[in-house]
């Protein structure tokens, strides 16, 4: 086997005063797929664009050896890069709608790769940027190169972003998250893709912070946290054998075990009835009916579009429904007066996925909980402590109340959400992709939270989520949703384990799967990790 | 009738649909222009008659039979009825001071106006477009510069920056005629008066635009394709950057008949900016009148071109109309 | 998580030291002190003059010398300050305040009245905002007080616009949706989070807009509209100065400076305050 297509030791990249990358090491041969695992600002993205010389602007980039090729890149000028960029090594973004020059047809950007290295001759260059599509498995592919990438789904479109980086044959192909705007069966299918591609004996170098995407693929994987590898070995070894306590956290996040606290299940406390809502022609929610009990959470999972937010305003009685009607406590939402209605929200609080921008910008953490302390009616002397109460119930230090939120960290945001949520001493809390936008290890601590303040208070959750691995986690009954009709409900194990609908049986088999973890002592290990890690976000 | 509303709706129809849609809302921007015109005159208070006299007294025989000659002794939905009826024919009445229609008035005018505003806009154009690729995303001192030239360039006002130019170049250099619109020479100093404000802000927005462009992941990918800096600016991050420049242009066609007027009358060059200051300062409201209908027609005119401009720089807004 | 945001926030730039902003706030506070106290400055006349020393030259009797009049530049520029500073205020004032209004108006107040207000707007925007204000000044007749009206109104829809989009920004916004969801009344998710929204950023914007309709005045004072002479408005003395740039430059020069370093200075300053907005807004 000849050396290695790119090989970098003693890396560091620092921007002004911050270290991004330090004293990385690894190489990646021809044909392996090598994976660098880590959260947001574990350095790897940064890494992976020191490789084509690419690291950001105000970078200062320090290598012991960085070779490509066999070359040594640190003498590269921008000349030398360029003739490796697209030509020797491509490279691949998670999002093809940005990725793309969103104003250019697929096509041109394909083509352009192809002129720039003159990989073929002029009057061919049409031919084969069809022929690239069609490998890639994009259909009518003479259509689809003319078309622009908000012209294409998800799917078609990260196809595109691929065949453009692999147009020139590199030998290597470099791919940063590369299925994360992806739902799980799109992602899936990009992942075969990826595989085929090695199969053919191009090499993948994959960046991404979820293992069970990782195990698909990779032969290698490095584990990178705060601009350090602190773990790497065979793809097998790592994943079923973590000896680092933050990778057994991370393959814990990926494969998360259940944690439904044991509590009493009550009468139903939201019912919904033959929900009807459309936009237009689409129906966001079609004959939409289940129920909510006292003490349970309902997880309701589905892909973009199937209509997940849409029923979560409904629930709260924020959105009117086309027909149909939702009961709270027995009683519909059409049917109160507005004194009545605002009194009934109290009861059904809600937490939204992006907490900064459910805050008004111009409060701070105390005006924010104060205020919905205030709804319920509690006088103004006895906010303050009862602010800081909340602020303990969810384990934050009354030290934030001064803070604004854009000066908090995203987990820190979203546990303040869920204090305001429980201002009022709701029933009801409407989840909505409550850890989308967090980290791996701060959405277990969330999601941990989350569970205790059910078995304390006695809550209900309507919990909407695009992840199953996290519904399956909390939930005690499963819908699953998709072009605004709940196609499948039941108890969460039996739908994961036997379901009943070929769209639940093919959502599952999409979820990337981990190998079986071995040894239980490293079990206490990544328990520790867990309850360890900071919460930054 | 029903074919005919199936021909309207079909698909097939979709773009001279459009241009009538569009043609209906510009006749309407005009007839409104005229209208806000009217109430300016009229509900401003001083009486467009005494307006009429001046400072000159003169008879009251004279007076009446100004008002009538003038139909100013009517009620003024009759007035604005047949001001609108008149306008709608495309008569734009007799000036009051010239003696001469105030459609052939304004035609001679327009002529010397159109070329210092495309001479302008030409310079205004090229300019920040070289400025904006070559300093973009580049180091501190390059953008503090260049940002502080903007700063001043966007605060000197025209009339100032008019006078400094025809002071140090045409009176002590004497490099360029201090007045008159005779050949190129007499067009440099004027159309730079004119581009400096709209220079300095057009750099300002596309540098930023550009600069968020830069920072965007296609942009990331064209590199990681292994284009040069330059072709990535040009072929890429540029267009992106034209957008907010575009949305811009209402603003700037304002900012460019005010900074005409402006320098028209300094640099005593002919005009439609010198023919309407002569006219508000005779109260000659027919041509006030005619240069409000046609400066609103061209607002329409620019918004059109802008609005095709629009769809030939984002493919996306096609779909969307 | 998302390798692009990662990528800016490594990129993102920090605030540079701002000598520019210091000196731009000092020059800004000298003019306003100026204008409160003209006499902090000069003990001289702005209205009389010295017939005899008319168009000396800058020297030690007159920093910045004398026009045709005789009359001290330098003391009429700082007596200048007031209505020059005035004028911009005001028209800024009412621009504002009629732009929140008809914005609000047409954002809150339902469809009809959104499109009635919008029209008009657009109708308004379709006339250069001077050639406005020149229609108006044809009957109204030229004066300070009739200036500073024509150059507001003339700014009003440019604000109404902006007010009505904020406004249906905010009223979409995760935080309008989360006090509604606590069980605010309307009125008060309007009062406590809609206006302030709106507004917070807008009145900053003004800053800067007492510049542009400073020179808007002056403009029209450049043209003769504007306050009449003897008042020592700067744009009027420029154009007085005019006549004169051939043999004495200082008469026109030095208050187009005045102007322009005032105008500067305060969109420097109205600048610094915008990006500490948006920075606490994201």
């Amino acid at each position: 086997m000849s050396g290695p297509l790119v090989e970098v030791a003693g890396l560091s990249v620092a921007f002004d005063a911050t270290r991004a990358v330090r004293e990385v090491s690894f190489a990646v041969h021809p044909g392996e797929c090598v994976a660098i695992v880590g959260e947001s600002g574990s350095g790897k993205s940064v890494t992976a664009r020191s490789l084509i010389g690419l690291a950001g602007e105000g970078a200062a980039v320090r290598a012991a050896a960085l070779r490509v090729d066999g070359r040594d890149a640190r003498a590269f000028g921008d000349r030398q890069w360029r003739a490796v960029r697209g030509a020797r090594i491509g490279f691949v973004l998670q999002d093809a709608l940005v990725s793309l020059d969103p104003l250019r047809p697929v096509g041109r950007e394909i083509a352009e790769a192809l002129r720039l290295h003159r990989t073929v001759p002029r009057t061919e260059v049409g031919a084969r940027v069809v022929e690239l599509l069609r490998d890639v498995g994009v259909p009518e592919p003479e259509l689809r190169a003319r078309q622009r990438p908000h012209e294409l789904s998800g799917g078609l479109r990260q196809r595109a972003l691929i065949a453009s980086a692999i147009a020139c044959r590199p030998a290597l192909l470099i791919a940063d998250e590369p299925t994360t705007a992806l739902d799980v069966t799109v992602q899936a299918q990009i992942l075969d893709l990826l595989a085929a591609r090695k199969r053919d004996g191009m090499a993948l170098l994959l960046i991404s912070h979820d293992l069970g995407v990782v195990a698909r693929i990779a032969d290698r994987v490095l584990v990178m946290k705060d601009g350090r590898i602190v773990e790497e070995g065979p793809a097998e070894r790592v994943l079923t054998r973590p000896e680092h306590p933050y990778t057994a956290m991370l393959r814990e996040a990926a494969d998360p075990r259940p944690a439904r606290p044991a509590v009493r299940i009550g009468a139903p406390v939201v019912w919904a009835r033959g929900l009807v809502k459309a936009y237009g022609a689409r129906r966001a929610a079609d004959d939409v009916s289940f129920e909510l009990r006292e003490g349970e959470t309902l997880g309701v999972v589905g892909e973009s579009g199937s209509g997940k937010t849409t029923l979560g305003r409904l629930v709260l009685g924020l959105l009117r429904p086309d027909e149909g009607e939702v009961l709270i406590e027995g009683r519909p939402w059409r049917d109160m007066s507005a004194r009545e209605r605002r009194a009934v929200r109290r009861r059904v609080q809600v937490v939204y996925q992006d907490p900064l921008g459910s805050f008004d910008p111009r409060f701070d953490v105390r005006r924010i909980l104060e205020e919905a302390i205030a709804v319920s009616g509690l006088p103004r002397p006895a906010r303050r402590d009862r602010a800081v109460e909340l602020l303990e119930q969810v384990g934050l230090d009354a030290g934030l109340l001064d803070r604004r939120p854009a000066r908090l960290s995203g987990g820190q945001r979203q546990r303040v959400a869920i204090a305001r949520a429980l201002a009022t001493r709701p029933k009801v809390i409407v989840c909505d992709e409550p850890v989308s936008a967090l980290d791996v290890s701060v959405q277990a601590q969330v999601l941990d939270l989350l569970a205790r303040l059910r078995a304390e208070l006695g809550l209900s959750y309507l919990f909407i989520s695009h992840h199953l691995g996290v519904v399956r986690q909390v939930s005690d009954r499963v819908a699953v949703l998709k072009d605004g009709r709940i196609v499948e409900v039941g108890d969460v194990e039996q739908v994961f384990t036997a379901p009943r609908t070929d769209y639940t049986r093919r959502l599952l088999a999409a979820i990337p799967r981990l190998p079986e973890q071995q040894g239980g002592d490293h079990g206490t290990h990544h328990d520790g990790g867990r309850v360890r890690s900071a919460d930054h976000g | 009738m029903k074919t005919l509303w199936r021909h309207w709706t079909s698909p097939r129809f979709r773009v001279p649909r459009a241009v009538l849609v569009r043609l209906g809302t510009s006749l309407l921007v005009l007839w409104g222009a005229v209208t806000v015109a009217f109430a300016a005159l009229h509900l401003t208070p001083g009486s467009v008659e005494q307006a009429l006299v001046g400072p000159n007294t003169i008879t009251p025989q004279a007076r009446a039979e100004l008002v009538t000659e003038y139909g100013l002794d009517e009620p003024l939905p009759v007035q604005y009825g047949r001001l609108v009826g008149r306008m709608a024919r495309g008569d734009l009445g007799e000036s009051y001071q010239l003696h001469q229609p105030v459609a052939e008035a304004l035609g001679s005018q327009l002529g010397p106006s159109l070329q210092l505003a495309g001479a302008a806009m030409a310079l205004a154009v090229a300019a920040s477009l070289t400025l904006a690729l070559l300093t973009a995303g580049r180091g501190r001192l390059v953008r503090g510069l260049s940002s502080g030239i903007e700063l001043v360039g966007v605060s000197i006002p025209t009339f100032w920056t008019a006078i400094v130019l025809l002071t140090v170049l045409s009176f002590q250099r004497g490099w360029f005629p201090a007045a008159g619109a005779d050949g190129v020479t007499a067009l440099v100093l004027p159309a730079v008066a004119v581009a400096v404000p709209l220079t300095a802000l057009l750099t300002q927005l596309l540098r930023d635009s550009l600069e968020l462009a830069l920072d965007e992941p296609f942009v990331l990918t064209a590199r990681a394709r292994g284009l040069s800096d330059l072709a990535v600016r040009l072929r890429h991050a540029l267009r992106h950057a034209l957008l907010p420049a575009l949305t811009l242009a209402g603003w700037m066609f304002g900012a460019l008949v005010g900074a005409l007027v402006v320098v028209e009358e300094i640099f005593a060059r002919p005009g439609l900016g010198r023919l309407v200051l002569t006219a508000v300062e005779g109260k000659d409201l027919p041509v006030v009148m005619g240069a409000v209908l046609v400066t609103a027609a061209l607002y329409v005119a620019v918004n059109i071109v802008l609005d095709l401009l629009y769809l030939v720089v984002d493919p996306r807004l096609r779909g969307a109309r | 998580m998302t390798a692009a945001v990662t990528a800016g926030a490594v990129r993102a730039r920090r605030a540079p030291a701002r000598p520019g902003l210091w000196a731009a706030a000092l020059f800004l506070g000298l003019v306003v002190l100026a204008a409160l106290a003209p006499g902090l400055f000069t003990d001289g006349s702005a209205v009389d003059g010295d017939p005899a020393a008319a168009l000396t030259p800058p020297g030690a009797d007159h920093v910045f010398g004398t026009d045709a009049n005789g009359r001290d530049v330098f003391t009429r520029i700082v007596h200048g300050a007031r209505p020059s500073l005035l004028v911009g205020l005001g028209a800024t004032a009412l621009a504002v305040a009629g732009g929140t209004v008809l914005g609000l108006v047409a954002a809150l107040g339902g469809r009809w009245l959104d499109e009635l207000v919008m029209r008009l707007v657009d109708v308004v925007l379709s006339l250069p905002s001077l050639l406005l204000a020149l229609v108006v000044l044809v009957v109204a007749g030229p004066g300070t007080l009739n200036s500073v009206c024509a150059v507001g109104v003339a700014a009003v829809p440019v604000y109404a616009r902006l007010v009505r989009v904020r406004a249906m920004v905010v009223r979409g916004s995760g935080y309008v949706e989360a006090a509604t969801a606590l069980g605010l009344p309307r009125a008060v998710v309007v009062v406590r989070h809609v206006l302030p929204n709106v507004l917070a950023p807008l009145l900053v914007l003004a800053t800067i807009e007492v510049g542009t309709a400073l020179v808007a005045v002056a403009s029209l004072g450049f043209l003769g509209f504007g306050p009449q002479p003897p008042a020592p408005e700067w744009g009027a003395m420029l154009a007085a100065g005019r006549d004169y740039t051939a043999v004495a430059w200082w008469v026109a020069v030095f208050p187009g400076l005045a102007i322009t370093l005032t105008v500067l200075s305060i969109t420097v300053v109205g600048r610094a305050l915008r990006r500490r907005g948006e920075g606490r807004d994201v």
